[in-house]
């Protein structure tokens, strides 16, 4: 029999670019996958034992081979039997399932964080060191990598299929991600939740790259400005440091050294600053009061872009005395601007 | 009654059978005679005209869908209109077709007949709840017409009320009518299975269809007025910003989503549950045996509905809920899976030392026990935490689904419409038609949505209008599937319609079942009973219908 060479030419290419399965490439795929074939492997069994009972009976008492049918009531034991083996069944589906949720939904606390911020129809990856991306993401192999997320408008879903993760971007608050990836390649970044016109065009690459590369990216790839840097210039241009100054008279709390802090508020609330909170804090300020502190910081709701929250967030995070405060005031009095770098994106 | 003994039962001879000169069909005469009714089975013949034409419109959208995605270029139409596409085939098939498919039809039908009454509690409320369904459909036909909406059928927030200019208030407008039908048909049966059961009909001689209609019932009545307000909170956010939704106001975007699928998880049940009931009843009666494990069934049913309520956030899992509340929620939903397995299994051993035969809604009914398997099996995937990760709004997830609604309630439905259409219409429809019909759509679902498994854990997202060249495969298989699946709808529709003319004289018990609604003509008189019958059997008692045959046999020989 003779196959057409161009069918043939296309079975041997689909049989190898895509497989049944998606590719393994972060170190959570093997374990989602083992849970998976544990499942695919249960169904088989159930689906093989409904197919054995309903065929095998229909054949054995079918009409022509028994006319008569034999009334039972039913059987304790039996109704007992297949509500115990499948609830055992679905309890260890459970605890493999939870097991496997805080698996990848807890970040390792050495993950380096790289900022996503989804909107109609892009996704903007924002690296510490000032590199900016647009529908792509740039990752080393062999480090765990933790993306800090937020939608500017509606709920987005930011999904890489190789590597089984995937979390809703919503807006208004930061939700996580984490993953290592173990192959260096180029894998699919999907928006999974419906978002509109564009919905399946919020499309992106993400490269995973070996150490050397990922070092060579990150130098020719710099727009010259950290994000902690583009804060700096907001925290001076917003007159955060007005108050913010860090001196014991000033009027707002000293932010050096506040990450990661516990924080006692007006409320009487304890809080753990993390990068929800500092958002939070600079959007609804009268919700977020530090004790010993008078509610007079004004919103910046509808202000500050998500970009320039994430600068604001990434230089507080990093301010770890307040020299930086103090020599921002002094730029601001000298009245020299920050430097330009062209290319940036201006919050 | 010894638990266990023989029984035979022989169909009787059609030949001899006539329709009856008097019955609900030409009771009376006229258009008006039928749109003022208040008979149940006059509203559940327009019920069944009227989802069918819905079933149609939405089958149009699917058709289109699979037909964009042919190619992985968006280039049959535009993303909006692929958007409203979609939208339009979720909204109609879920509120129009799905909710009321079985309940409104079969379930009004012959829900008083089963208990024995001569019509439901409120037979003008009755009536209401089916104009209420066209004026909700009439609403979503003009937000259509108008322009058609492009919110998905879920109506997310904030999508829904800021970032889209198409007729969201006059759709949700539209679903919200409709909730009001729904509601309505719920409580008439709830009020109907309390009240107006025959005497000696006790709660556990009730045949299980009533069971499980009672148990979608409950969740009719309670669900559907969350559904209510969670519409009426989205209309009034885009119409005057009230905020509940919105986070720059103090709102909360994802309490929209915990709002909707409090009603959505649950309508889910209200959706298979009744189809479990025919599955009970057409599984019986081809068998020749009572369903094995009754009280099993019956209260699995009503533990459903229960457990039903508390697993809405299993929809969640990946919105950043609570690592703790989303370990709640998995193992809820890991526990509602437990009834449906017993159901399955009671059906397997119902046909255990039967006397089975195959007429169509046999066949139907053995297709909906392994696509239910499946389906069932595929949401404990997804009801799995980690895996829920991966899977959850790709293409496993419109797979899944798509084998518990389509691959088993519709398969549910189609087994009730072949089982009860001598009853409804006096006529046979044509059985080895039937049978190809059957075969056809088993094939066609299969092939259309086991791909679309596969597909989804290598990632395809769904709702995608274009996507990357190698998921296109799979893609030409489901679309080559939703063609067969389209000739196996489209068949029941032909050769029924032509039953109604020129189709077998079907008498008043063609299958020899036991159910109080084969007791009596077919089709049924306006009254249903002349005498209200007096229940001293159990369902399912097939020594009770052999004896009452030889009595008869009898007195008329």
């Amino acid at each position: 029999m003779h196959i057409s060479p161009v069918l043939w030419e296309f079975l041997v290419k689909w049989l190898n670019n895509s497989a049944l399965f998606p590719r393994e490439a972060s170190t959570i795929a093997p374990y989602a996958d083992a849970l998976y074939f544990f499942l695919l492997t249960i169904t088989m069994v159930g689906l093989v034992l409904v197919g054995v009972l309903v065929f095998g009976f229909s054949i054995r008492y079918r009409q022509s081979r028994s006319p008569e049918a034999t009334q039972v009531e039913g059987s304790t034991l039996l109704e007992a039997t297949w509500t115990i083996i499948p609830l055992a069944l679905f309890l260890i589906v459970f605890v493999w399932g939870a097991l496997l949720y805080f698996r990848i939904y807890n970040p390792p606390t050495n993950a380096m964080n790289i900022y996503i911020v989804g909107k109609q129809w892009m996704w903007k990856a924002e690296h510490p060191g000032g590199q900016h991306e647009i529908n792509a993401l740039h990752v080393p192999i062999g480090r765990p990598v933790q993306l800090t997320m937020i939608s500017q408008d509606v709920f987005h879903s930011f999904s890489i299929p190789d590597f089984r993760v995937k979390r809703e971007v919503i807006p208004g608050r930061y939700s996580t991600e984490w993953f290592e990836a173990t192959t260096p390649g180029t894998y699919h970044i999907f928006c999974t939740q419906y978002c509109g016109t564009n919905h399946s065009a919020m499309i992106g690459t993400v490269t995973a790259m070996t150490p050397d590369d990922y070092a060579k990216w990150t130098q020719e790839s710099t727009s010259g400005m950290s994000l902690a840097q583009n804060g700096e210039r907001l925290f001076a241009s917003m007159g955060c440091n007005a108050c913010h100054s860090g001196s014991a008279a000033a009027r707002g709390p000293n932010l050096a050294g506040v990450y990661g802090s516990k924080l006692q508020l007006t409320s009487g609330s304890e809080v753990l600053v993390n990068d929800a909170y500092l958002r939070d804090a600079i959007l609804n300020p009268s919700e977020h009061v530090t004790a010993g502190f008078a509610p007079i910081m004004p919103t910046y709701q509808g202000q500050i872009s998500e970009d320039g929250l994430v600068d604001l967030v990434e230089y507080i995070k990093n301010l770890q005395t307040n020299y930086r405060v103090q020599q921002t005031l002094t730029t601001l009095q000298s009245n020299q601007a920050a430097p330009t770098t062209p290319g940036v994106v201006k919050p | 009654m010894s638990a266990t003994s023989s029984t035979i039962v022989n169909l009787p001879d059609q030949r001899t059978a006539r329709l009856p000169k008097r019955n609900y069909i030409n009771n009376e005469d006229g258009l008006l005679s039928w749109l003022f009714t208040g008979d149940h089975k006059r509203i559940a013949i327009l019920y069944l005209i009227s989802i069918t034409f819905f079933f149609f419109v939405g089958g149009a959208f699917a058709g289109l869908i699979r037909l964009e995605l042919l190619t992985p270029q968006p280039d049959l139409v535009a993303s909006d209109t692929y958007n409203k596409f979609f939208s339009m085939h979720g909204i109609i098939m879920v509120f129009l077709f799905l909710v009321p498919s079985v309940p409104a039809t079969l379930g009004n039908f012959l829900m008083p007949i089963m208990l024995g009454a001569r019509d439901l509690a409120f037979p003008k409320v009755n009536l209401l709840s089916w104009y209420l369904y066209w004026l909700g459909g009439l609403v979503i036909l003009g937000a259509m017409v108008m322009g058609g909406v492009d919110t998905g059928w879920t109506f997310t927030t904030p999508l829904s009320t800021h970032y889209l200019n198409t007729h969201v208030v006059t759709a949700a407008m539209g679903v919200f009518i409709l909730g009001f039908s729904s509601i309505f048909t719920g409580l008439n049966f709830i009020v109907t299975i309390h009240r107006m059961r025959a005497p000696g009909m006790t709660w556990f001689r009730m045949p299980l269809f009533v069971w499980s209609h009672y148990a979608a019932s409950i969740l009719m009545v309670l669900g559907t007025p969350v559904l209510a307000i969670t519409l009426v909170l989205v209309a009034l956010e885009r119409l005057v910003g009230i905020g509940v939704f919105d986070p720059t106001k103090g709102g909360d975007p994802l309490l929209f989503q915990h709002l909707f699928w409090f009603y959505s998880h649950p309508a889910v049940y209200i959706m298979i549950l009744p189809g479990m009931g025919v599955i009970s009843e057409v599984i019986s009666t081809f068998s020749r045996k009572r369903v094995f494990g009754y009280t099993a069934v019956a209260f699995s049913s009503v533990a459903i509905a229960l457990f039903g309520f508390f697993v809405w956030a299993h929809h969640m899992f990946i919105m950043g809920v609570s690592n703790y509340s989303a370990l709640v929620f998995s193992l809820l939903t890991m526990l509602v899976a437990v009834p449906s397995a017993i159901k399955i299994f009671n059906w397997a051993f119902t046909l255990q030392k039967g006397s089975i035969t195959f007429e169509t809604p046999m066949m139907y009914a053995f297709g909906f026990l392994g696509l239910f398997t499946i389906g069932g099996m595929t949401g404990v995937f997804l009801g799995a935490l980690g895996m829920d990760i991966h899977l959850t709004e790709t293409y496993f997830i419109v797979a899944h689904f798509h084998f518990v609604m389509v691959g088993g309630m519709l398969m549910a439905f189609l087994a009730g419409i072949h089982f009860w259409w001598p009853k409804m219409t006096g006529r046979m429809y044509p059985e080895s038609l039937s049978k190809l019909a059957a075969v056809t759509t088993f094939i066609g679902f299969n092939l259309t949505f086991l791909p679309q498994f596969i597909l989804g854990y290598l990632g395809m997202p769904r709702r995608y209008h274009a996507y990357p060249p190698e998921f296109q495969v799979l893609n030409v298989l489901s679309t080559a599937g939703a063609t067969v699946l389209g000739v196996g709808y489209m068949l029941p529709l032909l050769y029924l319609g032509w039953s109604l003319k020129y189709g077998a004289i079907a008498g008043n018990n063609p299958w020899q079942a036991t159910g109080l609604e084969w007791q009596i003509q077919s089709p049924p008189l306006t009254e249903n009973f002349v005498e209200i019958p007096v229940i001293d059997y159990e369902a399912y008692d097939y020594e009770w219908l052999a004896h009452k045959t030889a009595n008869e046999v009898t007195t008329v020989g």
